[in-house]
């Protein structure tokens, strides 16, 4: 017990010391492996996500280069078709949501006023599952192996008699794989924003981006068994001749299509509503005010979350399914645009009652509403199924999704970087290099997608490597090709500009925004523990708030330092009333040789080595048992009855 | 420093171990239930698959002259499987109150029903494929695979409850201050029961609607 006998006014320095000596982790090789800290994570999963988009964007630099002109021979057609399944595959699955995860890692605990997640061990697994899973997927591309069939990979294409090689087992033991990390990060979130916020954030007073967080890991968790059902028939259907999807022995082609868009609709919906929750936290620092309609916002994002698992057949309207299916998921389709609709006016609503602060982050959420409203214009276009079926398969849906996905979610993303590089980095970035990422981001984004529309229109087919010129399609795709250097330009901005904020910027102090969450109140970068008192949050907005602030220094108190041991406090689901304080894991290695087992496990079943993964199923579940394996207690202690 | 000794006890001791002390809904247990509700859809999207294919196959099923599946075997698996989670409720109440005999006898008899469960899928699987095999067909494919993945679930339920057994005889590893591993065990085997509910009716019953 302590000796401590009476509560000091904030915080001594012998409780500062003994916080630094449990959380505070040595700068070694064996820490970097072993780190269970979710800053350190949220860190890697932005590094690494970033890594895989720049794989992932070279790609398609490569494929507007071979299509700027008709009929070049820069790719042959099997190149371009595994490039273009990469650079979807990869966007979507290891750029967008894992880097929109490593926000939600590096920012859901400070922003909720925790000193860690609720798994920091699980937290540690999921990134390495992650990096082993993309590694796992790109490795294949210079075998000349890489996935070939789009990235929502259709049936009967899909099939072993179709499609040989390993292209295809590729994708859906690498997707699985890489199913296990998001899964598991998923079910992370939404535990640590129900148990470890800081006394007094009741639910009410949570903020939009831990709610569009906490939404995206329920979606997470209702829709990703749908495509880890289908990548797991597409792998028996190939490999031990199942019939799944063969109609030749009584199965279905379209059953692919309907799990995988009862996933791949909400997972729309995955990939931008954090995205959106990036703007709703980004607007009060730059409007000086918080969001306009909280309530409305939430029930928005509640309802999204919901109605999106409603919508998948719009995906399929030229498929021939019955008529009346159409009118139902036309009419869900057209209803999931009241919600966005509402969030859209909320932030609109934000910017015209507050103070501009027109810096970069602003300007790209600007760009973000500008980009996604047009691609929501074209979305809600789609949900007439006579006009869907005129221009599918067409490049006008490139341009649609293209303008809903950078619009919903790489311009927020960029906003993200921005907005909080001073906190994660400690630094400020260059402002004038900012706006020039900016403004070429935004015009190269247009040039290269608003011409899709219409070429698009005009007929020209998606996933062709390329096409002739008497169609009338050269100078919409030369312009194309020209703004996609413009854009690719922009992103080396970015990059720069990180790069030399972590160089060169200046120290960027706690907050250099004046921003109105928890994150604010910590240092920058924060302690490894986030807070030397958790705070006891008193309204919405914690760092504009002096009771929450008068909370963490003269209104301290012992239970919300709790220096002794590595500790955090865990607190109700709906109030946010104390309930006790919690020990954290110590660092480990297991999350480490867990994710390298699977790696072996999901090799092996690409190889057909299958004794191997047997093996490394057996190690799976040793290393499991031995994670979890309970420390030995006295019997009187851990309370047995004699 | 005069508080370094005090570090190292609460470390160690009797306070360090409260924060192990379920208050409230534990984050394990949270864990565990989403970790389930994301199986439980798992299963919802193969018994979905079966349906679909089934009414998009055509009239006659099962197609092929493959007969309509026997129903013994499976009652008895039923019989056996979906009892077997009143062992660990019972062991779980028993810990609760630091009674470690109930623990450990609990855990034996669940383990005991689930491996007999295990034992009659094979005897079951003996029986199929001599008729037919995941590559006769697509309701062979349908059948072994879902019945298998439940088997896989199972065997899974089955090292959970034979880690905690293996835990509890060692000592020293539960008792009513520490039984939450006790818990997310129970639930992800009573889910392991409950799904088998839905696939009795999916497989073995509905072919025969």
């Amino acid at each position: 017990m302590s000796t401590t006998t009476s509560t000091p006014p904030g915080i001594g320095r012998d409780d500062l010391a003994r916080l630094a000596e449990h959380w505070d982790e040595p700068r070694s090789l064996r820490a970097w492996f072993t780190t269970v800290d979710h800053k350190k994570i949220g860190r890697r999963y932005l590094v690494t996500a970033a890594f895989f988009f720049v794989l992932a964007g070279l790609s398609a630099l490569v494929m507007r280069t071979q299509l700027a002109r008709p009929e070049s021979g820069v790719l042959s057609p099997q190149e371009y078709n595994q490039l273009f399944t990469m650079h979807g595959t990869a966007m979507i699955f290891l750029f967008a949501t894992p880097m929109l995860f490593g926000f939600g890692n590096f920012l859901v605990p400070l922003m909720i006023g925790s000193r860690d997640m609720a798994f920091p061990r699980l937290n540690a697994f999921g990134y390495w599952v992650f990096l082993f899973a993309g590694l796992f997927m790109w490795a294949s591309l210079p075998f000349g192996a890489a996935p070939n069939n789009g990235w929502f990979a259709y049936a009967p294409l899909n099939q072993d008699q179709h499609n040989p090689g390993l292209h295809m087992d590729v994708y859906a033991l690498g997707l699985l794989f890489l199913g296990i990390s998001t899964t598991s990060g998923a079910i992370n979130f939404i535990v640590t924003a129900l148990k470890l916020r800081a006394p007094g954030m009741s639910l009410n007073r949570v903020p939009l981006f831990v709610w569009a967080i906490v939404a995206t890991a329920f979606m997470v968790v209702f829709a990703l068994p749908a495509l880890n059902t289908d990548n797991a028939l597409l792998f028996l259907d190939r490999r031990f001749d199942t019939h799944f999807f063969d109609p030749g022995g009584g199965g279905n082609v379209l059953l692919w299509q309907h799990l995988f868009w009862i996933f791949g609709h909400p997972d729309v919906y995955i990939i931008v509503m954090p995205g959106l929750g990036i703007v709703s936290a980004v607007l009060p620092a730059f409007t000086r005010r918080g969001v306009v309609g909280y309530p409305l916002i939430v029930l928005a994002i509640v309802a999204i979350s919901i109605v999106s698992f409603g919508v998948w057949v719009h995906h399929m309207f030229a498929t021939g399914l019955p008529q009346l299916s159409y009118s139902f998921f036309s009419a869900a389709s057209t209803i999931i645009t009241i919600p966005s609709g509402i969030q859209i006016f909320a932030w609109l609503a934000t910017m015209m009652l507050g103070r501009l602060v027109l810096r970069t982050p602003l300007l790209f959420v600007i760009g973000f509403i500008v980009t996604f409203v047009l691609g929501g214009f074209t979305g809600a276009m789609f949900a007439l199924t006579a006009f869907d079926q005129q221009v599918t398969d067409s490049y006008f849906v490139v341009a649609h999704f293209h303008y809903v996905l950078l619009g919903g979610a790489l311009f927020p993303i960029l906003a993200g970087i921005y907005f909080w590089l001073p906190k994660i980095t400690g630094r400020m970035y260059h402002e004038g290099l900012g706006r020039w990422a900016f403004w070429l981001v935004f015009t190269g984004m247009h040039v290269t997608f608003f011409p899709m529309h219409l070429y698009g229109l005009f007929g020209m087919p998606r996933r062709v490597y390329t096409y002739r010129s008497d169609l009338g399609w050269d100078v919409g795709n030369l312009i194309s090709s020209i703004g996609s250097y413009v854009l690719a330009l922009g992103l080396l901005l970015v990059l720069i500009g990180v790069v030399h904020a972590i160089r060169r910027g200046r120290p960027a102090g706690p907050d250099p925004w004046a921003g109105d969450s928890l994150e604010w109140s910590a240092a920058s970068p924060p302690e490894a523990y986030n807070f030397p008192v958790i705070p006891r949050v008193h309204s919405l907005h914690p760092t504009w708030d002096e009771r929450t602030a008068e909370s963490t220094t003269t209104g301290a108190t012992k239970d919300r330092i709790l220096s002794e041991g590595k500790r955090t406090l865990f607190t109700s689901e709906l109030d946010a009333r104390p309930e006790r304080a919690a020990q954290m894991p110590e660092p480990s290695f297991k999350p480490l040789v867990l994710a390298g087992v699977l790696l072996v496990f999901f090799t092996a079943l690409l190889l057909g080595a299958y004794p191997v993964a047997v093996a490394a199923v057996l190690a799976v579940a040793a290393t499991i048992a031995a994670w979890l394996w309970p420390p030995r207690r006295p019997d009187e202690e851990i309370g047995i009855a004699s | 420093m005069t508080d370094r000794g005090g570090v190292v006890a609460a470390a160690t001791g009797v306070e360090a171990l409260t924060t192990e002390e379920p208050v409230g809904r534990p984050t394990g247990w949270w864990g565990m239930v989403m970790f389930v509700a994301t199986e439980a859809t798992l299963f919802a999207c193969l018994l979905g698959s079966y349906f679909y294919l089934r009414f998009q196959h055509g009239p006659v099923w099962p197609p092929d002259g493959i007969d309509k599946p026997k129903l013994l075997i499976p009652l008895v698996m039923t019989g056996v499987l979906v009892p077997s989670s009143l062992p660990v409720v019972w062991a779980e109440h028993g810990i609760r109150r630091g009674q470690r005999w109930r623990l450990r006898a609990g855990l034996a008899a669940t383990l005991v029903m689930g491996l007999s469960f295990m034992a009659l899928l094979v005897i079951e699987y003996r029986e199929d494929l001599t008729h037919f095999t995941m590559t006769t067909n697509v309701y062979g494919s349908l059948f072994y695979v879902i019945t298998g993945f439940h088997g896989l679930h199972v065997s899974v339920g089955l090292a959970m409850i034979g880690w905690l057994l293996a835990a509890s005889l060692r000592g020293g590893s539960f008792g009513s201050h520490r039984h939450e591993r006790v818990r997310n065990a129970a639930i992800y085997w009573h889910f392991v029961d409950t799904v088998w509910v839905a696939i009795l009716f999916t497989i073995y019953l509905s072919p025969r609607l």
